[in-house]
């Protein structure tokens, strides 16, 4: 605003004009309204473990991408009904006074990790922090997240919970065989079927696709239901990994790959066309809205269409029925999802060319809780991870409802009881596939995604895989992508 | 320049330099040094997160070299010589214009009621501006698709650019309007008068009286708006930059690369190029004005 100020007057009294004034002037009107605040990098080591160890008063923050009312809101709830009054209390007795608290958070997981690595690299933040599996390598290679044994000491490893985690769900939350941090469960995806529209169209509620054809065929059908966009599988680069998760790699799995195998990276490979042929098969039939794959909330959008009854297919986790279409308290509650959404296993391309031979495929991940190296009480810090990931407040997080949680022996008693994470754990866990756990993998999923929405906009499908493999060669090396 | 010799203010240079360190010292603070760490980064491969953001390597100019070659780039730089041209250009000027022009001969309560509803536009938060438009935008129940019968469309993805300059006109025009209405205060109407005596319609009146005295407050109204729309980050709030790059300006495509894409060094970088180009904009302006004289 000063640069109004000082450059105003000058049109009336600048009679006798300057040369360097006006070059002044226009610099400072450059800089002022242009200046990229660059951050700070300021090195230290982290707390040592024993610091604050004795400490009575301690102040704790824990933060996740979850709020109360809105995103993930039954995990906020836990947080401020059970976490926080059961914690300080047992905290109490033992003669401790705990000042914890939830810093909530409620927007796209892109923008929560963006957030994460500021506070991290600032040496700020929750001393509790919930991160999704696949950022655990970039996180740790910056050193915003350290091993667990450094941070709190090699006590970590007699944690009772270890012996219930799976090896597989334990990735979630290591990089390079180091352990960062507690994992918080796994999960599946599968294709979501509202059985009314299914009915209305002629096709049978208890639907079981055997290839992508199949998709399609029922897609057809579905589209002549008016004011219906029969499918929708992510695309585009404004629903961020949910387009690779729930979109491409359950593709490319029935393809017969993974995005990462033997060293190299998918590139413009037959297997990689085929996922973006069908993309345009399903733009090109006006089978899947396009709206919904490039609006800046179309994800969102796609959620609440679905929870109105005005989408025929949705391939989504074990999340969008237990929080987004949860009748009790969903972000997009569907009153009627008992009774009226149905699902089926994703199918490969063709039965048996899924990964392994396989005719279903799925994809799975989980996130877990991680410390914050610059706690400023470690070992208090650890304390409520492992309370965290105590059966006890697990089975309170649940609430009766079921999820496929990290451990085993909560695992056994809860799922029974839903008959979607039932069919997930029989049918779908024995074939899901896990990404890889590099650091490098969140920028081939951009290019992933950056693809997909080449196709949704109109590009063909060799110009979207070439500039696909120009991408991830930028991001990994030309020596480590395969392409045929 | 003879500062030195002529000492205006009797301060002496001790007491003058004081009075302005506490000015110099911010600027350093929080333009200089900042400016200087772009250029700095925009040589590394700094990243947000990953191996690059504990140890960064200099690249030299790579980061420059790939922006020049980058179609995203360049689809960006368009986007916002379109979006300046579109909505600083013709839209703010003409629009502020127009208005200054007509309220000078409406009833008082009129140019009131107006004035205020137009800066009203500006001085909102851009947050609840953009929720506002969001919402008139939409393409479930928005209030431009009930006027217009035109459900079902949505107009930030059939004409993002044309959405977000017909928004930053809406939206940036109160400081044209100002401007000019000062600017045509000063125009003297005796002069006016002559020319209606003399029979010149209104396009006469304006082209040969109003222009040739308020040509300084054009320009120094497109500089300064120019300069706003070109580092303007409110588009980012309707459309985020999509669909697919399609109104993804050069805020939001340096954001994009920068935060959300963790490239920090290859942000900074065009960083800097936006800032060279804001001073080739400024530099332009500041030689038409001397012209003038």
């Amino acid at each position: 605003m000063n640069a109004i100020a000082s450059h105003y007057p000058s049109q009336h009294s600048g009679r006798h004009p300057h040369r360097r004034r006006g070059l002044v002037l226009a610099l400072s009107a450059t800089l002022a309204v242009t200046t990229f605040a660059a951050c700070d990098r300021t090195s230290g080591s982290p707390a040592s473990p024993t610091q604050n160890a004795n400490a009575k008063d301690v102040t704790l923050a824990i933060t996740s991408n979850s709020i109360a009312g809105g995103k993930n809101a039954d995990e906020a709830d836990w947080y401020k009904n059970y976490v926080i009054p059961n914690f300080t209390k047992a905290q109490k007795a033992k003669g401790v006074n705990v000042t914890l608290t939830f810093q909530p958070s409620g927007v796209d997981d892109e923008q929560y990790k963006t957030k994460l690595a500021l506070d991290l690299k600032s040496k700020s933040g929750a001393d509790i922090v919930a991160l999704d599996g696949i950022w655990v390598g970039e996180f740790a290679q910056a050193g915003y997240i350290k091993p667990l044994s450094d941070v709190v000491g090699s006590d970590v490893t007699t944690w009772e919970g270890w012996s219930q985690i799976p090896k597989a769900v334990q990735a979630n939350s290591s990089f390079e065989g180091k352990t960062y941090g507690i994992p918080s469960g796994t999960d599946g995806r599968v294709l979501y079927l509202n059985k009314k529209l299914f009915a209305k169209a002629g096709l049978p509620t208890d639907w079981q696709p055997k290839s992508w054809q199949d998709i399609l065929d029922a897609g057809a059908k579905l589209k002549s239901l008016p004011g219906v966009d029969p499918i929708q599988i992510n695309a585009g680069t404004a629903m961020g990994e949910a387009t690779t998760m729930q979109g491409v790699l359950p593709l490319l799995a029935g393809a017969g790959t993974e995005i990462y195998s033997g060293n190299k990276w998918q590139g413009n490979t037959k297997a990689v066309r085929d996922v973006l042929t069908f993309y345009q098969t399903l733009v090109k039939q006006g089978l899947e809205n396009t709206d919904f794959q490039q609006a800046a909330k179309g994800r969102d959008e796609s959620f609440a269409a679905f929870a109105k009854g005005k989408i025929g297919i949705l391939l989504e986790g074990d999340y969008f029925w237990r929080s987004v279409i949860n009748p009790k308290n969903g972000d997009a509650a569907m009153a009627t999802r008992d009774s009226d959404v149905g699902w089926a296993a994703i199918p490969s391309q063709q039965p048996g060319t899924g990964i392994g031979g396989s005719d279903t495929v799925s994809m799975s991940g989980g996130g877990g809780y991680f410390l914050n190296p610059n706690t400023k009480y470690p070992q208090q810090a650890w304390e409520l991870l492992q309370f965290l990931g105590s059966a006890d407040a697990i089975k309170a997080l649940l609430g009766g409802t079921a999820r496929i949680t990290a451990r085993q022996d909560v695992n056994t008693e809860v799922l029974s009881t839903d008959p979607l994470l039932t069919f997930i754990s029989e049918k779908v866990l024995p074939v899901t596939h896990y990404r890889p756990g590099l650091a490098v993998y969140p920028q081939v999923s951009q290019a992933l995604q950056q693809a997909t929405a080449d196709i949704v906009s109109g590009k063909s499908v060799d110009d979207a895989a070439k500039a696909y493999q120009t991408a991830v060669e930028k991001a990994v090396g030309a020596d480590k992508v395969s392409a045929s | 320049m003879s500062a030195a010799t002529i000492d205006a203010a009797g301060l002496g240079r001790r007491r003058a330099m004081l009075l302005v360190a506490p000015a110099l010292i911010l600027i350093t603070a929080f333009l200089v040094i900042p400016a200087l760490w772009t250029v700095y980064l925009g040589v590394t491969d700094y990243r947000l997160t990953g191996i690059q953001a504990a140890n960064p390597q200099f690249v030299g100019l790579d980061n420059y070299r790939a922006a020049l070659v980058d179609p995203a780039f360049r689809n960006a730089l368009w986007l916002t010589l379109v979006f300046v041209f579109g909505s600083a250009i013709v839209g703010q000027t003409g629009a502020g214009f127009a208005l200054a022009w007509t309220l000078r001969s409406v009833p008082k309560i009129v140019r009131t009621v107006v004035q205020t509803l137009v800066l009203l536009a500006w001085i909102l938060p851009s947050s609840i501006v953009a929720f506002l438009w969001v919402a008139y935008l939409s393409r479930d129940d928005g209030t431009l698709n009930a006027i217009l019968h035109t459900g079902g469309t949505d107009w930030l993805l059939a004409h993002p650019m044309l959405s977000i300059i017909v928004f930053n006109t809406w939206r940036g025009t109160a400081f044209s309007m100002l401007l000019f209405s000062a600017a045509l205060g000063a125009v003297p109407p005796s002069q006016l008068e002559a020319a209606r005596l003399s029979g010149a319609g209104t396009f006469a009146q304006l082209r040969d009286v109003v222009v040739p005295h308020i040509r300084g407050h054009v320009l120094t109204n497109t500089l300064l708006i120019s300069l706003w729309t070109f580092n303007d980050f409110s588009p980012y709030l309707l459309t985020a930059g999509g669909p697919n790059h399609a109104s993804e300006v050069l805020p939001v495509f340096i954001y994009n690369e920068a935060l959300y894409g963790g490239q920090l060094g290859y942000g900074s970088a065009i960083s800097f190029i936006m800032l060279f180009i804001n001073l080739v904009i400024a530099l332009f302006y500041v030689r038409l004005l001397r012209e003038r004289r």
